[in-house]
Order: structure tokens, then sequence, then C-alpha cells
């Protein structure tokens, strides 16, 4: 069967999920697929073997020319909202145009999921570095400030990479080794334990070990 | 997802028939009779609360609608409130407690 190391994904959303012993898993429900095969990287062409797999229809009448030129290569009638390479050892063992979905693929215990954090703005060394908060009452003044950032006439500067207020979030963010609960190929649903990167709707990658 | 759930809401009393595992092999089936006094959450998450008065002491326990681990619950009584939640039954004991607990009109 084709070894494709991972697909294409939704998150869908978090529910849990019982045991028959009553035992309840907190799952994260992620739609899984379909993807098409639209290019072949091979070591000779490209350097490297990969798989371009193209994920979530979207009409012709939405996507560039470039796009349509792409994909009507390995014969789709659509473009996509999500194009993505994932490794494999041989590329000859897919085809143009052939849809891979979970059926097709091997899926252990274990996935590595890889999405985009949600964004939290302008944040402050309390949020964005979990540093201690000072007391907000008894004259303190001290809320949220995050106090010393260094030492006096010896460095006179700020070292490197010191942690500071700023933009948090919005960052490709990988889950290793989550695991997964349940696997319904007639529904491309996957079912993993915990919480996956990024908003609801939002793409992620699953990649299998 | 369970749906054989009967309607119930906070101040109904019912009979929670709760499947206790006592070794590998035995299970037996305990019956925790009470008013629900809170339903929270919804679909899959839901879960209810229910107040007994066990030999003088309040007893309350929390379970979730759709845990497999109740055999079956069973709608004794439907009372009448006027709250979602009932905790103020919580300072109240014996008879002021039960008389909150009206049939539905």
């Amino acid at each position: 069967m084709a070894a494709v190391k991972g697909l294409l994904g939704r998150k869908v959303g978090m529910t849990r999920v019982f045991s028959e012993e009553g035992q309840v898993t907190p799952v994260t429900v992620i739609e899984l697929g379909p993807c098409t095969v639209l290019q072949k990287k091979t070591k000779e062409r490209e350097g490297y073997n990969a798989v371009q797999l193209g994920f979530m229809p979207k009409p012709f009448s939405r996507v560039s020319r470039p796009h349509i030129g792409h994909v009507e290569k390995a014969g789709a009638e659509h473009g996509f909202q999500y194009i993505k390479e994932f490794e494999v050892d041989d590329p000859d063992a897919f085809e143009l145009g052939q849809v891979i979905t979970l059926k097709d693929v091997d899926i252990r215990l274990l996935v590595d999921i890889t999405g985009t954090t949600k964004g939290k703005g302008f944040a402050g060394t309390v949020k964005r570095h979990g540093f201690s908060r000072g007391r907000m009452g008894h004259g303190s003044k001290h809320h949220r400030q995050m106090g010393s950032i260094g030492q006096s006439a010896f460095p006179s500067r700020i070292i490197k990479g010191k942690r500071m207020p700023g933009r948090m979030g919005g960052k490709r963010y990988t889950i290793k080794n989550s695991m997964v609960v349940d696997i319904r190929p007639d529904d491309n649903l996957l079912l993993v334990k915990g919480a996956v990167p990024g908003a609801r709707n939002q793409m992620v990658m699953v990649k299998f070990k | 997802m369970r749906l054989d759930v009967p309607d119930f809401r906070p101040g109904d009393r019912v009979k929670v028939h709760v499947r206790i595992r006592e070794s590998e092999e035995k299970e037996r089936i305990q019956v925790f009779e009470g008013v629900v006094i809170a339903r929270k959450g919804s679909g899959l998450n839901e879960t209810f609360t229910v107040r007994k008065e066990s030999y003088g002491v309040g007893v309350e326990r929390i379970f979730p609608v759709h845990s497999p681990r109740i055999d079956k619950i069973e709608l004794v009584e439907e009372g009448r409130h006027n709250r979602a939640k009932l905790y103020y039954l919580r300072g109240l004991r014996g008879k002021a407690a039960r008389h909150k607990v009206r049939k539905r009109i």
C-alpha cells in the first residue's frame, strides 16, 4: 500500500469519549484526508523523495491560473485549499491524481501533529513566558510587570534572547507523540488524545510514526 | 451517546442505577436516589448532580449523562423550581428541603 508518511487534515473540534469502564478521554477530532497526489518529487530531479498532496476542494473560479495548470497535470477537476509535501520512500508507488484516504494509510499508536497556534496578539511576559506575577494589592504596584531585565555597568547591555513581551501565537507548532484514540475511516476521522494546535477548521498535518 | 436518557430537569427526583465493578468479573448495580440539583454542559459532555440525604449527611454525586457506567436513569417524581441550579437546597435540611419539591402543575 502507498506508504505516505503523513496526511493533511482539518481540526474539527474537541469532545470526549467514554471507555466501557466509564473512563473519559478528552479527544480532538481531525478530519484527515482524502488527499490527492498532485506531484511526485524524486531524488534524481528534486534531490529528495516526496509527494505533494492537495486537501479540501476549492472551485477553479477561486484559484489562480497557475494553480489550475498545476493541478490539471494530476487530472484534478478542482483546485485545493491546501497543498503540502510529504516525504515518502518510493514516489513511484504513487500515481498522479491518486486519492489517499485514511483507509490507505497505516496508523499506529502515535502520531505527530503540526498546526498553527491561535494568535494571542502582543502578550506580556506573564502570559507569553509564564513569568510570575507581582501581588495585586498592598501597594505593590508591581502587578504584571516583567521586573529587572539584567545587571548594571557590567555588562551594560541586555543579554540576547532575554524573554520579553511581544507577539505570541500564530506560529507553527508540533505536538509530538499524540496518542491515537480511534480511527473512523468511513467518516475520514481521526481521534487523538488531548489538544491540537490551532483553531477549529484550521489545517493540521498529521505525520505517522 | 446514549439515547435512553429520560427527560428530567433540576428539581426532579431520580433513581440512578450505577454499575459498580467489585472484582474482575463481578458487577452489581447500585441505586442512587435523590433530587437533581443541576444539569451542566451539553452534548456528550453533559453532567447532572444528584443530592440526597443519607443518615443525616448530605451526599451529592455528579454523573456524566452519557456515562456507560450508568445502567439506567429512572424518573421518580417531577419537581417544580424557579431556578436552573438548586444549590440553595444544600443549606436546607429535611422537611424544608423536601417542601421545595412540588408536583409540576
